[in-house]
């Protein structure tokens, strides 16, 4: 699969654009590169990029600024790929619009499955009501569950939290937005309500549920749905 | 005869090598000396400084007053003047010498005209000298001019002579501090001829000058008196000089004077007296007074005071002692100083009985005092004060109240007694009334007492000696009975008096040491700067009833900008200039000193061992008395020494701090540097085969590995650094949120996959588990670095179990593993930083278990090390946590 569109690597460190050049290029993505701020902003209006990967130490800018100012307009993923790793940090990119966060250093092949997932979801498919998740099937019209082609009993809570990270599969949902869609705005710092529910889906829908196929913990931020 | 023992003293001899050492740090004092105005002394002095300018020397003029005269002014040509400084003084300005502005300019010598003068109100020194001081003090050499008249023990000869009094004096130990004196000598011919032609004064001035001052006669005597002084100088000079360089000879005089002073005017010509015989003799001075239990009034204080600084003045060390008696307590002192002459005033007999007291007291001295030498001064005739040696003075400060008390209950006892008399005949009354006037005298002053005597004499004969109502008195018995009456009362009052008057001077001084014991007692017990400024402003408020301020030193030595303290005083810039100028000079300033007096507040340096702490403001209401100023003392030198153990203290700890910090960095760096050496070799080494040659894929994928293995070691590396650092300044605070221990589980263990695979890896976890509010990343991490530290320690192939459980309420979580577990003796040792254990796979910094006690302490947790029964580690962490109302689901 050949993209037309570039990725836009927006990081001041000549060896991380390196490598990213040379690693997205094997997997046939095209590259345009920043190493400023500035330089990115004008970038990501000319080009037109398909998707960003920003870094958030840029010698010009804080690149959650940058961030902000790419999110007053520019709609594709964005992915921060940074040294930063503490939560407040993370959460607060994904707040900011961020689709991914990525701390260095990192696994290139976790890189370009978020990359894929975050094109893939920003193509903006027409959601498919069936999602089939090898030996789970989703049906969300029907509000129904399968697990080996048997109906796993769930509440109407447990079946939107886990339509809700279905439907986001390979995103990172933060604490507060699973919270916030799912019991609304007065519950979001409830974390425990949150924790109790994947407790107990996990439950019903993973084999085993000390060791999550599905239902992954992004320690400290919040849930991804691993496929 | 004495055998002459010509070792030179090692006293002395250190004395004068210490002098010597501290006058290479200062700068040299040069005077041009002479005998009275305008025999050239300013003129000489601009002509050596042009000599001096010639050879290049940075010579400057701080100040030259050239009187008008043109071959003076001629000669100040050339040279670099500092500009004057305008005070403004009652609306006139006044100019004086900019001392601040020498002292910045900082040259090699300065020329200071007239050194006795004095400054304009508002200047920081009151006296020209005190500005010399200081401007030798920075170094800067200084050349001056000085007539004869104008030292202090000198002064009263001129007066003598001339008849003219001096005010501008100057202490005598300026001129014998000074390092070169140029006698600056014209005849008297010659000078009375310079006066003449008018090069002096001005015509008009010069011939009331002439008719005044510049006699013949007084020209002759203050020219001998001048070469006198500088004679005696040079002698006194080859003796420091012998003494210098060792040379043996019949230098040591051995002789000390003792001046015993008083509180009259007299004093002063005594000291200066007894100053030029000790000068002449080369003997060493003290003076002596005697507190006795006299009540001086004010004025008598105050000509004390003044005897006091004049003594100061003129270099005479000042003791003062109390003792009832004047004659041992002389005599007691100089037999344990060692005193050689006693010097005495011999005071002006006015009656019988003040001859009978002189008489006295100079037999008494001169018999007890044995071998000691005893001079007697004759009195001066212009002295209108008396020398004193009572035994006992009565004071009449008593206020009128009490003479009205006394008198009212004199008369009341004498009602009753009346009423009584025709029971108890009139002689039992006279006992009745002598035992009201003792009792009285418990209470009340001599004054009272003798009113009350002398009034209760009065009533009885009036009264109740027969015949009634009349003074007549018939029985001769009751004449005498009358007589010894009075005296009776006189004496029960007055000793009484006098025992009462001893009682409170004791009473003070026991207050004073009980207040200095609390002082000390209290100090003792605390630490800290800020509890010690606060113990010394307490003190001092409560003992000396005064409102304070503390400033102190920083860490580089300079004081402060602010007072420690909070205090009602609020110091304006320039009083904080005054403190610095008090803290840099040790000497106090301000208000009733002699420098800077015209501000609100009293400044004292607070003066250690080695050096100053800071100083202290107060605002004190008048001058402090000797014995205050002594309790004062005490005071100060007992906060001064607190703070420097303070200081010493901090200064210590800090150097504690810094040892330990560059161990640390030591072990850091010896650590970490083989730590990243070993995975960045590998990593190079690797990419380089690769690059270098091609290999067949399978070398090329093991070299892959060795890359990515090396890589990750690096990581963990950098990433206990970095939280070893947060740990270590103190920016670990735990973000508590909800968390299930069974994500914590399967992370910790998703993360070290690599690392497990070799082992068999057990969670446990109850099933009835609750949420718990703890900082997932914090506990994470730890977890992370006791497994690992678990698969480095125990051998492939065994179990290593992660166990959750509550107990009493704690969440506890252990790690056990079935490895060498530790030696029993670094047990209590292996959460220490860099601890490694003997045989611990190489991949260790010592760090990982020293964070894991961070991070678990950082939530109020403990951790402990032990080993297993059948082998192996166990770590146990036990952390208070709140725990979710909401059990699992149901």
């Amino acid at each position: 699969m050949v993209n037309l569109t570039p990725i836009l690597i927006i990081d001041d460190e000549v060896q991380i654009r390196r490598l990213l050049e040379i690693t997205l290029s094997a997997s046939g993505y095209k590259i345009c590169e920043a190493s400023t701020g500035k330089e990115g902003l004008t970038m990501a209006a000319t080009r037109q990029p398909a998707l960003i990967i920003l870094d958030l130490g840029l010698p010009d800018a804080d690149g959650l600024d940058i961030l902000k100012k790419l999110r007053e307009w520019y709609e594709k993923p964005i992915i921060i790929l940074s040294v930063r790793k503490s939560e407040d940090d993370i959460i607060k990119a994904l707040d900011h619009g961020a689709n991914d966060y990525l701390t260095k250093p990192f696994r290139t092949g976790e890189l370009l499955a978020r990359i894929r997932v975050a094109i893939r979801h920003s193509q903006g498919t027409i959601e498919n009501p069936n999602l089939e998740f090898g030996t789970l099937s989703i049906d969300l019209a029907n509000h129904t569950a399968r697990k080996n082609n048997e109906i796993i009993k769930l509440t109407a809570t447990e079946f939107s939290l886990l339509a809700l990270l279905a439907r986001n599969e390979g995103r990172v949902l933060t604490h507060q937005y699973i919270l916030k869609e799912i019991w609304g705005m007065g519950y979001i710092e409830q974390t425990q309500y949150l924790r109790v529910f994947i407790a107990q889906l996990r439950k019903k829908v993973e084999d085993v549920p000390a060791k999550p196929k599905w239902l992954k913990t992004e320690s400290g931020v919040g849930y991804r749905f691993g496929s | 005869m004495e055998i002459q023992d010509n070792r030179p003293d090692p006293d002395e001899l250190l004395a004068s090598l210490k002098i010597e050492e501290e006058k290479s740090k200062r700068g040299k004092l040069k005077i041009f000396f002479g005998m009275c105005a305008g025999v050239g002394k300013t003129y000489s002095m601009l002509k050596t400084a042009h000599a001096e300018k010639q050879k290049g020397v940075d010579i400057i003029i701080g100040y030259v007053e050239t009187h008008k005269r043109q071959e003076t002014a001629d000669l100040v040509e050339g040279f670099e003047l500092i500009p004057r400084k305008v005070y403004q003084y009652k609306s006139t300005p006044v100019e004086e010498m900019d001392l601040d502005a020498i002292i910045a300019r900082n040259p090699h010598t300065v020329l200071v005209d007239e050194l006795a003068h004095t400054n304009a109100p508002g200047s920081r020194h009151n006296k020209r000298y005190q500005d010399v001081q200081e401007i030798l003090e920075n170094g800067i050499n200084v050349y001056t001019s000085l007539n004869v008249q104008h030292l202090e023990s000198r002064s009263e000869t001129v007066a003598q002579i001339t008849g003219i009094i001096v005010r501008e004096t100057l202490p005598d130990d300026i001129f014998e501090s000074a390092d070169e004196v140029e006698v600056v000598d014209l005849t008297p011919d010659e000078l009375l001829q310079r006066l003449s032609e008018g090069k002096v004064y001005t015509p008009e001035r010069s011939r009331e000058a002439v008719e005044n001052f510049f006699r013949k006669g007084n020209i002759t005597a203050m020219r001998e008196m001048a070469l006198r002084i500088v004679a005696d100088r040079v002698d006194k000079q080859l003796h420091e000089y012998m003494q210098l360089k060792r040379i043996k000879g019949p230098w040591k005089t051995g002789l000390h004077l003792l001046v015993a002073v008083d509180y009259t005017q007299q004093t002063t010509r005594l000291l200066r007296w007894a100053k030029n015989l000790s000068y002449s003799m080369g003997a060493t001075i003290q003076a002596l007074y005697v507190e006795t239990m006299h009540n001086l009034t004010p004025k008598e204080r105050e000509q004390l005071d003044k005897n006091i600084n004049l003594a100061g003045q003129l270099g005479i060390k000042f003791r003062i002692i109390t003792h009832h008696d004047i004659v041992s307590a002389i005599v007691d002192f100089a037999n344990k100083e060692n005193v050689t002459h006693i010097i005495v005033g011999k005071p002006r007999v006015r009656n019988l009985l003040s001859m009978i007291r002189l008489g006295n007291f100079v037999n008494r001295l001169i018999r007890y005092s044995g071998n000691i030498d005893v001079y007697i001064l004759g009195a001066d005739s212009q002295s209108k004060d008396h020398f004193r040696e009572k035994v006992f003075t009565p004071s009449f400060t008593s206020n009128i109240s009490q003479y009205l008390i006394t008198s009212v209950l004199v008369v009341l006892t004498s009602i009753v007694f009346y009423l009584v008399k025709g029971i108890i005949g009139y002689q039992i009354i006279s006992f009745g009334l002598l035992i009201m006037v003792s009792i009285l005298a418990l209470f009340y002053g001599t004054g009272p007492i003798l009113v009350a005597a002398t009034l209760s004499a009065l009533i009885w004969d009036y009264f109740f000696i027969p015949p009634q109502f009349t003074f007549h008195i018939q029985e001769p018995m009751d004449v005498l009975m009358l007589i010894m009456f009075f005296i009776i009362a006189l004496l029960n009052g007055i000793l009484t008096s006098r025992v009462r008057h001893q009682e409170k001077k004791i009473r003070i001084r026991e207050e004073r040491t009980h207040a200095l014991y609390q002082l000390t007692r209290e100090l003792t017990m605390i630490s800290g700067i800020e509890d010690v400024s606060k113990i010394a402003v307490r003190y001092i408020q409560k003992y000396f009833n005064l409102e304070c301020a503390i400033i102190l030193k920083d860490d580089s030595n300079k004081l402060e900008d602010e007072p420690v303290h909070i205090t009602k005083i609020r110091l304006s810039d320039n009083e904080i200039s005054i403190a610095s100028w008090v803290y840099k000079h040790s000497s106090k300033a301000g208000k009733y000193t002699d420098t800077l007096p015209s501000t609100n507040y009293t400044f004292y340096p607070l003066t250690g061992n080695t050096d100053n702490m800071g100083v202290i403001v107060v605002e004190q209401a008048s001058v402090f008395t000797q014995g205050e100023e002594q309790f004062w003392e005490a005071f100060l030198s007992q906060i001064s020494s607190k703070f420097e153990r303070e200081f010493l203290r901090n200064a210590a700890k800090k150097a504690y701090i810094l040892s330990e910090s560059d161990k640390l960095y030591k072990t850091l760096f010896n650590s970490i540097s083989h730590e990243l050496r070993i995975p960045v070799a590998t990593i190079i080494g690797a990419s380089d085969t690769l690059l270098s040659q091609s290999y067949p894929e399978e070398t090329k994928l093991k070299l892959y590995t060795e890359i990515n293995t090396a890589s990750i070691r690096l990581n963990q590396l950098i990433e206990n650094l970095l939280n070893m650092s947060r740990l270590e300044s103190g920016r670990i605070t735990p973000r508590t949120d909800w968390c299930d221990v069974h994500d914590l589980a399967n992370d910790v263990a998703g993360n070290l996959q690599q690392e497990l695979l070799p082992y068999k890896f057990y969670i446990v976890i109850p099933s009835d588990m609750p949420l718990v509010r703890i900082d997932f990343g914090l506990i994470e991490q730890v977890l992370h670095n006791l497994i690992l530290n678990a698969t480095q320690n125990a051998p492939p192939g065994t179990a290593i179990r992660l166990k959750f459980y509550f107990d009493n309420g704690k969440l506890t979580i252990q790690v056990m593993d079935r490895g060498n577990g530790f030696p029993p003796e670094d047990l209590t040792m292996v959460f220490n930083k860099f601890y490694r254990g003997k045989d611990a796979k190489t991949g260790g910094t010592g760090l990982g278990l020293s964070i894991v006690k961070g991070f678990v302490e950082a939530h109020n947790g403990t951790v402990i090390a032990e080993n297993r029964q059948n082998g192996g580690a166990i770590f146990t962490i036990k952390i208070s946590v709140e725990i979710s109302e909401m059990n699992q689901y149901g």
